[in-house]
């Protein structure tokens, strides 16, 4: 096994709290980022001086950050003769705060320990950084810890552990692609929008789990209830118009295209550039099952998507509505002379799989982070999903979202004679292989029906 | 607010060297969309190939410049040939999901970690537009009053928009003879090109083949202009602004990408310099809690969402477009 050396940035702020907080902690942290005041969070201390610490995994470097925060890392603050001034873990932002009494020299001591799985102090890196504070202004120290990855992870630990992980992905995206399919299977849209109804879901619970302070859970709930009224007022206004003017599909394609920059371009402005975390549930401790770590968290959301998915699918076969939606999938013209509201039809499927997708939006958010770009990363990992159970079909969309989020999360732990076929880096790559791979053997996708297509 | 400014930064990149890679690209989507009815979202991923191409072939191989501009060009054709193979015969839907993900699949090998020896990594690739600056006639930057562009900037404005011409001219030639009758009998009804006894398949893989080199000649032509060749360059979303520059000129029509892509870049650049005099300074006009400076730069970009799906509802044929060349199947 290769060793790979990994950069851990980690930029101490020696900040000094004279006047006001709220000014102070404006200085600490420049980036427009600062979440509400949330007790999660790590949050300044009252005390008139502290040192404030961030850790950035920079070897997880992107064109938009400088990497991703470490969080749990516990951080102590000595003075200069080894006594113990105090000690911080950081948040999901990788941000602690640790008072100290006043100005003076100090160590700044990283514990070995509660490093995450996976990323080691290497041998020759400092764990202790030496600081000098000040009694006027503030000091701002940056230095950089190498870090090794792991190595001591079997093989059989990976796989296991990338089994969960990919069949967490895959029923989030199952989520959010039995919506999409539900609405290309009706309309026959094919939306480019479709990855920013997944955002949608995520910032609108965001926005009520820190600006109204509601639990994260009330947050999420409320937020697919949002998503639901929000593709509602898009089938009123955007598609149900454009159906009844005869707009072509591939012409309201390419207005989802131009929706998707829309909406894309206003969570951007809304919400700012950066990836920021939910009040609760942002950092648990993995219960350890065998091989296999899992924290409640990951339980709860695949728990949620297996159930809804479930409940979904029972209801298209057996329910009043679903039979009603899948007459209309089959055709149209027919289900309207048979005296079916098929508009009605229509919009009660916009607001149930924009719901779907707002909830997968949320559990996304919940598992990793919220962002303005993450359902549009989603999206074509969501495209293949269904591209490849089938265009249109519930259980190939299902199928296929499994298959796309395994084959995500369990690809790149496949050596062969010490080659990794699929790199970590660039593991999405993968499924979109398998998608065209199939597509040349089997164009209507797993579970499609082998009618003309072409 | 400086007017003239707004109207320095449009201009200049409204003829500028970015307007040209577009206007390129977007030929080649119009031969695609346009003409065939071939929904390609992957014109991304041929410019790629046509870049990287001449970058790996001049950097990482050492080849003479020439040799990478063949390689950049035959690597578009074989990607077309991939690409066609598998999608052809598919559902236009399909076409759009699997161009699409082979654009990202290209763009995220050529950055990946793993191949940074041979493709430079997430920095891309330098050193090998040297050639094609020594070529240079020009002695100096030129200076209009409204608008100037630097010596590096004149010569490659000469050498785009005579490429920009050639491709016009090209299109226009083979679109009035009895093959482009074909591709676009093609694009209104594909059963009854198929009885009458044409080769339907031969002749969409013809048209995807023209296109992908139009669009290999905007990556080299961007990679060339801008000196260097940088994966991130090629994302999924410059393949959505082409779209929007074709629509914007109209498609099924010689000149409408390029009218289309000057016309973008004016208002994309307009837009951008008004918002950024707006927010700019100690004491901008715009308060602060509507927009701030970094806000300023994504108005442009819902304008842009905004005026795509206007412009697609309301004149789907854009401002060249002929309504009854139904490129778009919109009514």
């Amino acid at each position: 096994m290769h060793r790979r050396p990994v950069a851990l940035l980690a930029a101490l702020l020696v900040g000094m709290l004279m006047l006001a907080p709220g000014a102070a902690s404006a200085e600490e942290t420049p980036s427009p980022s600062e979440p509400t005041p949330t007790s999660a969070a790590a949050q300044p201390p009252d005390s008139e001086y502290y040192v404030a610490v961030t850790l950035i995994d920079s070897s997880k470097k992107t064109a938009t950050s400088a990497g991703e925060p470490v969080p749990g890392v516990t951080l102590s603050v000595e003075t200069s003769s080894g006594t113990e001034v105090g000690s911080a873990t950081t948040d999901a932002e990788g941000r602690a705060f640790i008072p100290i009494e006043g100005g003076g020299k100090y160590k700044v001591v990283l514990d070995k320990g509660s490093l995450p799985d996976g990323v080691e102090l290497s041998g020759g890196a400092a764990t202790e950084k030496d600081i000098n504070v000040f009694l006027e202004g503030a000091t701002n120290v940056q230095f950089q810890i190498g870090v090794v990855e792991g190595t001591t992870v079997g093989f059989v630990d990976r796989f296991a552990q990338a089994l969960v992980k990919g069949l967490k992905l895959g029923l989030i995206i199952a989520l959010a692609g039995l919506g999409l399919s539900l609405i290309f299977g009706t309309t026959g849209l094919t939306n480019f929008a479709h990855g920013e109804l997944v955002t949608f879901g995520a910032i609108a619970a965001f926005v009520l789990n820190h600006a109204l302070g509601l639990p994260v859970i009330v947050a999420g709930l409320l937020a697919v209830v949002v998503s639901g009224a929000f593709g509602y007022a898009q089938d009123k206004l955007l598609w149900g118009p454009l159906r009844h003017r005869g707009t072509g599909l591939i012409a309201m394609m390419i207005v989802s295209i131009g929706f998707a920059l829309l909406l894309r371009s206003i969570f951007q402005y809304g919400f700012g550039g950066s990836r920021r975390s939910y009040t609760e549930y942002v950092a648990q401790a993995p219960h350890v099952w065998g091989p296999v770590r899992i924290a409640d968290k990951e339980i709860a959301t695949i728990l949620i998507c297996i159930v809804v998915i479930t409940v979904v699918c029972v209801a298209m076969a057996r329910t009043r509505l679903g039979k009603a939606m899948r007459a209309v999938s089959d055709n149209p013209a027919l289900s309207a002379s048979s005296g079916m509201r098929v508009d009605g039809v229509i919009t009660q499927v916009w607001v149930l799989g924009t719901a779907l997708t707002g909830l997968a939006g949320v559990l996304y958010g919940i598992d990793q982070q919220v962002s303005f770009v993450m359902g549009f990363n989603l999206l074509l990992l969501i495209f293949a999903a269904v591209t490849l159970g089938g265009l249109g079909t519930i259980w190939g969309a299902l199928v296929g979202s499994l298959i796309i989020g395994l084959f995500v999360e369990v690809a790149p732990t496949i050596t062969i004679f010490g080659y990794q076929p699929v790199p970590d880096s660039i593991k999405n790559v993968g499924a979109l292989v398998v998608l065209i791979l199939i597509l040349l053997v089997r164009p209507q996708g797993i579970l499609g029906r082998a009618q003309r297509i072409g | 607010m400086d007017i003239m400014q707004v109207i320095d930064a449009a201009l200049s990149q409204a003829l500028g060297p970015q307007a040209i890679v577009f206007a390129l690209a977007a030929i080649g989507l119009n031969v695609h969309f346009g003409y065939t009815g071939l929904l390609n979202f992957g014109q991304a991923g041929f410019m790629a190939v046509a870049g990287f191409g001449l970058a790996t072939a001049v950097v990482t191989y050492d080849l003479p410049f020439f040799v990478g501009i063949v390689i950049g060009l035959v690597a578009s054709v074989l990607l077309a040939l991939v690409l066609g193979v598998p999608t052809l015969r598919l559902r236009a839907d399909y076409l759009a999901i699997v161009t699409i993900a082979s654009s990202e699949i290209i763009r995220l090998i050529l950055g990946a970690v793993e191949t940074k020896d041979v493709f430079g990594g997430s920095n891309g690739l330098t050193g090998f537009v040297k050639p094609f600056r020594d070529m240079n006639p020009y002695g100096g930057p030129l200076d209009l009053g409204i608008v100037s562009w630097s010596r590096n900037d004149l010569w490659s404005l000469t050498v785009g928009w005579i490429l920009v011409a050639i491709a016009c001219l090209i299109v226009w030639a083979l679109m009035r003879s009895p093959w482009g009758r074909v591709l676009r009998s093609i694009r209104e009804d594909e059963d009854a090109v198929r009885s009458l006894g044409k080769n339907v398949f031969a002749y969409k893989m013809q048209a995807l083949i023209l296109g992908g080199v139009f669009g290999g000649i905007a990556g080299l032509f961007h990679v060339l202009k801008q000196g260097s060749a940088v994966p991130t360059d090629f994302n999924t979303t410059f393949t959505f602004y082409a779209y929007a520059a074709l629509l914007i000129g109209g498609a099924a029509r010689v000149l409408g990408p390029v009218v289309g892509s000057v016309l973008f870049w004016f208002l994309i650049a307009g837009l951008g310099s008004i918002f950024g005099q707006l927010t700019s300074g100690d004491d901008p006009i715009m308060p602060t809690w509507l927009m701030t400076d970094t806000q300023s730069s994504l108005v442009r970009f819902i304008v842009l969402g905004a005026g795509l799906m206007l412009l697609m509802i309301f004149r789907p044929q854009g401002i060249f477009g002929d309504r009854r060349e139904i490129a778009i199947d919109a009514r």
